[in-house]
């Protein structure tokens, strides 16, 4: 990890961006599988439309025209993507220790809750409202993930099933928040009804966009979670963290063999995701792909669907920045399906059918080669990286 | 209307609520002893109300459609297991990804299909109907209701008396030991999710074709879930799981009732309790070393 092997820098380069590029044990075997399979979700997918009714060139006409057809469609879909990687990146790192986050959907929420609450309370002025609010966000989103740390390192509760039904804990959490006039439930103007919502965050607290071109917009999320992606793939690979991060997750018995202190690693590696996951819901707060104000609703399924473009992209957060622009080019077209007859919850089908398509063909051929090869020849280094290990459960 | 009526209306709710519940529950239970956290018990459920209502449709008779509904769920209890015990995909992964991708199906279906509303008949037993109280709870149900007489007993001798129980819990507990005393513990896992989805599809199209007599998207709405919570709060122990199904299906009642009774009681605590009890249940049990102590993690010989 230190600079004594200049010489080599090229060619390690070469090598990492290589090992970045192949899909993993089994390379050729893996992509040309990986391949079949993500045509079969396609033509699965197809087959449903035709079956019922629709036209499937039509459908794929409008996913293009509502992601990609112009700038204003290609602004909504990087709208979408940014959230999505931001949770995905978060995940890639609790998932390289080793330790399994079912929770981002709430954890998303609470940052939303957070940033909420410190953008409609807080008198900041100017943009620190907004810098106050994300951070707010992601140690609201940590915090909350933390949660479900400390219970399995005191209590030794299951992480998987804590965070999971912690979500559920945080959308009733925020509902109660919103429908209760001294929490976050709008004003009442007059003699108006009052809707499950909060008021409308101030103009200084939202996310602003930046674009050259007429039509099109990046939003600052996006860049945010690009950066956090490039961020946290330098430290995954370069830092000591990261180093320690990967060891524990490959071989947790080693790496406490090797001084690391794994309950401590693992917890904050939960806590970061969470943050992240937190940070993502503050991105969706304050960035105009809703209404800027908290709802029950306002994660729709983000955190799952984020923990979805992890397990795609293999837990690489570069990878991951792809897959969170495909995965936004499809909820972005599916708001356009609905003209064509296709129901958008075809929308659903194929990402679930594409994640299906990633998963199991790398996991699928390790276990074919391990059955081969029979037992003995496979080693802890051979366990492939999509397929997480409860590390510190036992 | 009086106090004992205003008891007998929510007794009656809760335990329409509940036997969805506790027919996934004693799944859910099964699979959990093995060793399979089972998440997708949430899509077998949504799976089972819309092969129900679908083969009710086709059929024309609600009772075939409830079979239907059966070999919807234990056709997603195929495909976890197969994906998670023998490709070995990580079971929460495959879990995730069949609960989205059945919600996103059969809602997709549900718009593109036309379906016609059918129920199964009611059983009211004469005489036993007209105790106070209990009587309009327990002794006039839907038929598919009393399968729970058979089923409660079935899957606790199954789990507690036979010789493939034994060897699901040997799996549950200690995965290793098992398969070097000859037993295939993927099978076994593969095998008890069979059962799981076979009972959570029975309690989705007991929903559908049962309770309601139609399907809507997103029908369980996290029912499947609430199962989850019911096998952790019961302690993976059968009784004291059902009994969380009753009391969760209880709640719920409430809060469909409470309202209309001039109570006022918060709606979301009422919502949450499940999640919550099975949380604190999880804090008071985990000392007890009451969970499979192979809960949740995948087995393959040669990498323990």
């Amino acid at each position: 990890m230190t600079g004594e092997h200049s010489v080599g820098d090229a060619d390690r380069m070469g090598r990492r961006l290589a090992a970045a590029l192949n899909p993993g044990p089994g390379g050729v075997r893996v992509a040309l599988a990986t391949a079949v399979a993500v045509a079969l979700a396609l033509a699965l997918s197809s087959v449903l439309v035709a079956l019922t009714g629709g036209s499937p060139g039509r459908a794929v006409k409008a996913l293009y025209d509502g992601s990609l057809a112009n700038p204003s469609a290609i602004s909504s879909t990087l709208l979408y993507a940014a959230p999505l990687l931001l949770v995905a990146v978060g995940t890639c790192v609790c998932v390289r220790a080793g330790v399994f986050n079912l929770g981002q959907e709430g954890q998303v929420l609470i940052g939303a809750l957070a940033g909420a609450a410190v953008g409609l309370r807080l008198a900041v002025p100017g943009p620190a409202l907004l810098v106050i609010a994300m951070v707010a966000a992601a140690l609201a989103g940590g915090a909350w993930a933390g949660i479900s740390s400390l219970m399995h390192r005191f209590r030794g509760v299951n992480i998987v099933v804590s965070t999971l039904l912690m979500t559920f804990l945080a959308q009733q959490l925020v509902s109660f928040a919103v429908n209760t006039e001294w929490l976050l439930q709008e004003t009442r103007r007059g003699g108006a009804t009052v809707s499950p919502q909060s008021n409308r965050l101030p103009e200084n607290g939202l996310l602003g966009s930046f674009g050259e071109y007429p039509g099109l917009q990046i939003n600052g999320g996006l860049l945010l979670a690009v950066l956090a992606a490039v961020v946290i793939a330098v430290l995954i690979a370069r830092s000591r963290w990261g180093f320690r991060l990967t060891m524990l997750g490959l071989n947790p018995r080693a790496a406490r063999h090797a001084g690391v202190r794994v309950a401590a690693l693992s917890g904050t590696a939960l806590a970061v995701s969470g943050a992240f996951a937190g940070l993502a819901g503050a991105v969706l707060l304050t960035s105009p792909v809703g209404t800027n104000r908290l709802q029950q609703g306002l994660s729709n399924n983000i955190g799952w669907d984020g923990l979805l473009v992890a397990l795609v992209a293999r837990n690489r957060p570069l990878a991951a920045i792809p897959v969170a622009l495909l995965f936004g080019v499809l909820r972005s077209g599916g708001g356009f399906l609905a003209s064509t007859g296709v129901p958008h919850f075809l929308v659903d089908v194929v990402k679930s059918l594409l994640v299906l398509a990633f998963v199991v063909p790398p996991v699928l051929t390790e276990a074919l080669r391990r059955r081969r090869e029979g037992r003995g020849a496979a080693t802890d280094a051979d366990v492939p990286a999509a397929e997480p290990k409860e590390a510190v459960a036992s | 209307m009086s106090a004992a009526d205003n008891i007998s209306t929510i007794l009656a709710s809760g335990a329409r609520l509940t036997v969805p519940l506790a027919f996934a529950a004693c799944g859910e239970y099964l699979a959990e002893r093995a060793g399979t956290v089972n998440i997708s018990v949430e899509a077998m459920m949504l799976g089972g109300a819309f092969g129900a209502v679908a083969g009710a449709s086709v059929t024309g008779s609600a009772s075939s459609g409830l079979v239907v509904g059966m070999l919807v769920g234990l056709f997603i209890g195929f495909v976890h297991g197969n994906l998670s015990h023998r490709a070995a995909v990580n079971t929460f992964v495959v879990g995730l990804v069949l609960n989205t991708l059945v919600l996103g199906l059969t809602s997709y279906l549900i718009v593109t299909g036309t379906f016609t509303g059918h129920q199964v008949w009611q059983v009211s037993v004469p005489v036993l109907r007209d105790i106070p109280i209990v009587g309009q709870v327990l002794f006039v149900e839907r038929w598919p209701v009393y399968l729970l007489i058979g089923v409660i007993p079935l899957t606790w001798w199954l789990v507690e008396r036979s010789r493939w129980g034994l060897e699901l819990r040997a799996v549950g507990e200690d995965p290793q030991a098992a398969d070097v005393t000859g037993i295939d513990v993927n099978a076994r896992r593969r095998q008890a999710l069979l059962w799981c989805g076979l009972l959570a599809g029975l309690g989705g199209a007991y929903l559908a074709v049962g309770e309601v007599g139609s399907f809507s998207q997103n029908m369980t709405a996290g029912r499947g879930f609430i199962v989850i919570a019911a096998v952790i709060f019961g302690a993976w122990r059968l009784g004291r799981t059902l009994l969380g199904c009753a009391l969760f299906g209880l709640a719920d009642a409430m809060r469909l009732a409470l309202p209309a009774l001039g109570v006022s009681l918060n709606s979301q605590l009422l919502i949450v309790a499940p999640y919550l009890l099975a949380l604190v249940a999880m804090l008071l049990f985990a000392a007890k070393d009451r969970e499979p102590r192979a809960l949740g993690k995948a087995f393959q010989r040669g990498t323990a």
